[in-house]
């Protein structure tokens, strides 16, 4: 059994969760739920175990070079979709909403199909720039960033489709079909606020390792390369809607709006630098 | 008129101080900072006019696109963001202090009324007992209890973490702390470069823009090292010996690498690259065949070398490997008459083989030197412990901010002649569902306690 076998039951088990989300939002079935959210807590003890592995085995083929799995593009887009499974799982233990799982899996399963189909996932000496622990502490609390904001988005774009029909919506009872079952739009509401709490210290953190790690090898702990600037950008985007929700109002659907900007801004900083522009992180054109 | 110039000061003040202004700038830096990932920043005016032309390159200088997070108006945006946070956190603070220094000891009825979490039972007894018993509930639930009394009637009140009113103080202060920091090392510091042969010492550094800066000491450079990963030429090290030198004695020596750097005198000296420095030369031995004599000498490559009676020779090309033979040279050898001799080739590895060409001299290659030099990043800065310090406070106060919340109970007692009348209300300044449960709970078990203990006590 090697790594790569594992992140395909990885993958499998996130598709079936996923497939199981949507039959429980359609079926209504307790059962149905339960047992997705089963599979995704397996997909991701699974995905954990594929990481220790793909770990271990780095130093199987480097020798004493090997490193933590979070170096390139395809190891760190794995771990995205490990840290959304962590983030979501915490969520779900504490909100218990279970038709949230149909909206935040599609974006870890997507991650993981586009990992092992595109990208190149062979295990590469490191040049010496990136023989740091601070890489594994700045990727590890970026991605965990990134993965509260993913969690946020996908609750954002729940609320975006129920606040609509609710507002339409007459009368007393409540309302029926695929919608009824989402959560009530307060929580919605509440968790996109929550998870943008997670995120946020945990981008600050990223950023603040990145700096660190910069220092060390570079001697520059802030050189406004592109990445350094759009993590930037992204982190004002959350200051910005944190201030707006608690002084402003700014609730319900402008929160939902500005979370969804958010991530777009994060996935730009994540995968539009290295793709679109150019700088220093550019493992991306691996 | 002193009223309507008042009430200007006033609207500036109330402007520098809105959150909405924050939010505006906040927006502002985010939508600007844009600029500058897309249009690339200090390049040269060639490579600007090649891309987008002479009109538009006037265009960017006149906007300062050039190098924008350090133009006039990037900056502006960046101090009217710190002002707007020094006087919002001037404003707001007197709040918060208000919350330590005057703790709400006695709920108003407002209080009472208008909390999310309020409760009212009555029970027998004597308003102290029953003080004491809720009092001591709450202070093993919750926190310890202050005891005040007012109009006859009996508060109590207890507060949990009120230093979590502080954390987004904490979280601005730093941000101001970290622009503080970035300051004084731009305006104390240098960022330059210097590149040292192998063997060589320098006692100056020069800046991007080339201006030099004396050290005030002298740095060698004994050696240079670059190792690779097997069968490729990603590089896996490099680093270089470094020696400080004060007045010529050596007061450090450390062999840097690249993420760890030397620091002397606040001075940080970085492994950032490396070159070869001029012609690498070659180790030869030539053997006169006639007389058995040996010359071991070092060979520039097109260079000639002088060997005995007349005879020189000159080695005119060299490959790392040669057919999977190892390291060659080919030469050519001079006779006394100027004549060039016929190139042939010597393999590194197999030293004997050349003895059977049957020349004047044989040759044998024993090693070839290429000569390094190390490039240095050169960096000072005064400010960086500043900017960590932010940092971790930046940390420290978001996480304050998020996770933690002042929480507070009020309880009253009444004794309307028949019974105690005991109120009770709490709220938390974040996080209110958790705060709902806990006080559901606490609320209980001052119930309980207190309405189980006044039998006894009759009894
Ligand atoms: C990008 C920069 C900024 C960051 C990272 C930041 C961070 C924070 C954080 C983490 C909180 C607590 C959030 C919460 O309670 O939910 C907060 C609250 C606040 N911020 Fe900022 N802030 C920034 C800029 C500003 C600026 C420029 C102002 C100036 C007007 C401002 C005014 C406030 C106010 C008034 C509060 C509420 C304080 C309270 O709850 O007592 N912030 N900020």
């Amino acid at each position: 059994m090697d790594s790569g076998q594992l992140f395909n039951f990885t993958t499998i088990a996130y598709f079936t969760a996923m497939v199981l989300f949507f039959a429980y939002i359609a079926t209504k079935n307790k059962t149905v739920a339960f047992i997705a959210t089963l599979v995704s807590l397996a997909g991701f003890l699974i995905q954990t175990t594929a990481l220790g592995l793909r770990w271990y085995e780095s130093y199987q083929i480097l020798g004493v070079d090997g490193r933590a799995p979070l170096t390139n593009l395809y190891e760190s887009v794995v771990f995205f979709a490990w840290s959304i499974l962590l983030i979501y799982l915490l969520m779900d233990w504490k909100y218990k909403q279970r038709t949230i799982g149909a909206f935040v899996l599609p974006i870890a399963l997507f991650s993981m199909l586009w990992a092992q189909m595109s990208l190149h996932s062979s295990i590469d000496p490191l040049v010496p720039a990136l023989q740091s622990n601070w890489l594994t502490y700045h990727v590890i609390t970026c991605f965990l960033g990134y993965a509260g904001f993913a969690v946020a988005f996908g609750v954002s774009i729940m609320y975006l489709m129920k606040i609509g029909k609710e507002e339409k919506h007459q009368g007393d009872e409540p309302m029926g079909g695929i919608l009824g079952m989402f959560p009530p739009t307060k929580v919605l509401d509440d968790m996109n606020y929550k998870a943008i709490m997670i995120g946020f210290p945990l981008l600050t953190l990223g950023i603040v390792t990145g700096a660190a790690w910069a220092y060390y090898a570079w001697g520059t702990y802030w050189s406004w390369d592109p990445k350094e600037t759009w993590s930037l950008i992204v982190w004002f985007l959350y200051a910005a809607f944190l201030h707006a929700r608690f002084t402003r109002g700014w609730v319900g659907r402008r929160a939902a709006w500005l979370s969804v900007i958010g991530f777009a801004a994060t996935l730009f900083c994540y995968l539009g630098v290295n793709l679109v522009l150019s700088g220093l992180h550019s493992y991306g054109s691996a | 008129m002193a009223e309507t110039k008042k009430s200007f000061i006033d609207r500036v003040w109330d402007f520098l101080c809105s959150l909405k202004l924050a939010i505006v700038l906040v927006l502002l830096l985010a939508l600007t900072s844009i600029i500058g990932t897309v249009i690339l920043q200090n390049g040269s005016p060639a490579a600007y006019i090649r891309e987008y032309g002479q009109a538009n390159y006037e265009l960017f200088k006149k906007l300062q696109f050039i190098d924008m997070y350090h133009s006039t108006w990037f900056i502006g945006i960046l101090a009217l963001f710190s002002i707007n946070l020094i006087c919002c956190s001037i404003k707001n603070f007197p709040r918060v202090w208000r919350f330590v220094k005057q703790p709400t000891l006695i709920a108003s009825p407002g209080i009472f009324n208008g909390s999310a979490n309020r409760a009212e039972f009555s029970c027998k007894g004597s308003k102290q007992q029953v003080a004491e018993k809720i009092s001591s509930v709450i202070a093993k639930e919750f926190a310890k209890t202050t005891l005040s009394e007012k109009d006859d009637k009996l508060y109590l009140f207890a507060q949990k973490g009120i230093y979590s009113r502080f954390g987004a103080y904490i979280t601005h202060v730093s941000i101001l702390i970290i622009m503080a920091g970035a300051v004084i090392g731009n305006f104390w510091g240098y960022k330059a470069y210097v590149n040292i042969v192998e063997g060589s010492s320098i006692n100056q550094v020069s800046t991007r823009n080339g201006v030099p800066i004396d050290l005030g000491f002298t740095v060698r450079c004994d050696d240079f090292d670059v190792s690779y990963y097997p069968n490729s030429n990603r590089p896996k090290d490099y680093n270089s010996d470094l020696v400080i030198l004060e007045d010529g004695k050596e007061v450090v020596h450390k062999r840097i690498e690249v993420n760890d750097p030397l620091t002397y005198k606040g001075i940080k000296f970085y492994q950032s690259s490396y070159g070869s420095a001029g012609n690498g030369f070659f180790k030869i031995k030539a053997t006169e065949v006639a007389t058995g004599k040996v010359f071991e000498v070092e060979a520039h490559q097109g260079k000639n070398v002088q060997l005995s009676n007349g005879y020189s020779f000159a080695v005119t090309n060299f490959t790392e490997n040669d057919r999977n033979f190892g390291p060659a040279i080919q030469l050519h050898v001079n006779s006394p008459d100027g004549n060039h001799g016929a190139p042939f080739v010597v393999w590194q590895n197999h030293p004997t083989i050349d003895s059977k060409r049957g020349g004047a001299f044989s040759f044998a290659l024993l090693g070839y030197d290429q000569p390094f030099f190390t490039g240095l990043q050169v960096a000072k800065d005064p400010g960086v412990n500043i900017v960590w310090a932010g940092c971790f406070l930046i940390v420290f106060g978001s996480l304050t901010a998020f996770f933690f919340s002042h929480k507070r109970i009020w309880v009253s007692l009444e004794d309307d002649g028949k019974k105690i009348k005991v109120k009770m209300a709490g709220n938390a300044h974040r996080n209110q569902p958790g705060f709902a449960l806990a006080f559901d709970e606490i609320q209980q078990q001052v119930e309980t306690t207190a309405k189980n203990s006044s039998p006894k006590k009759e009894g």
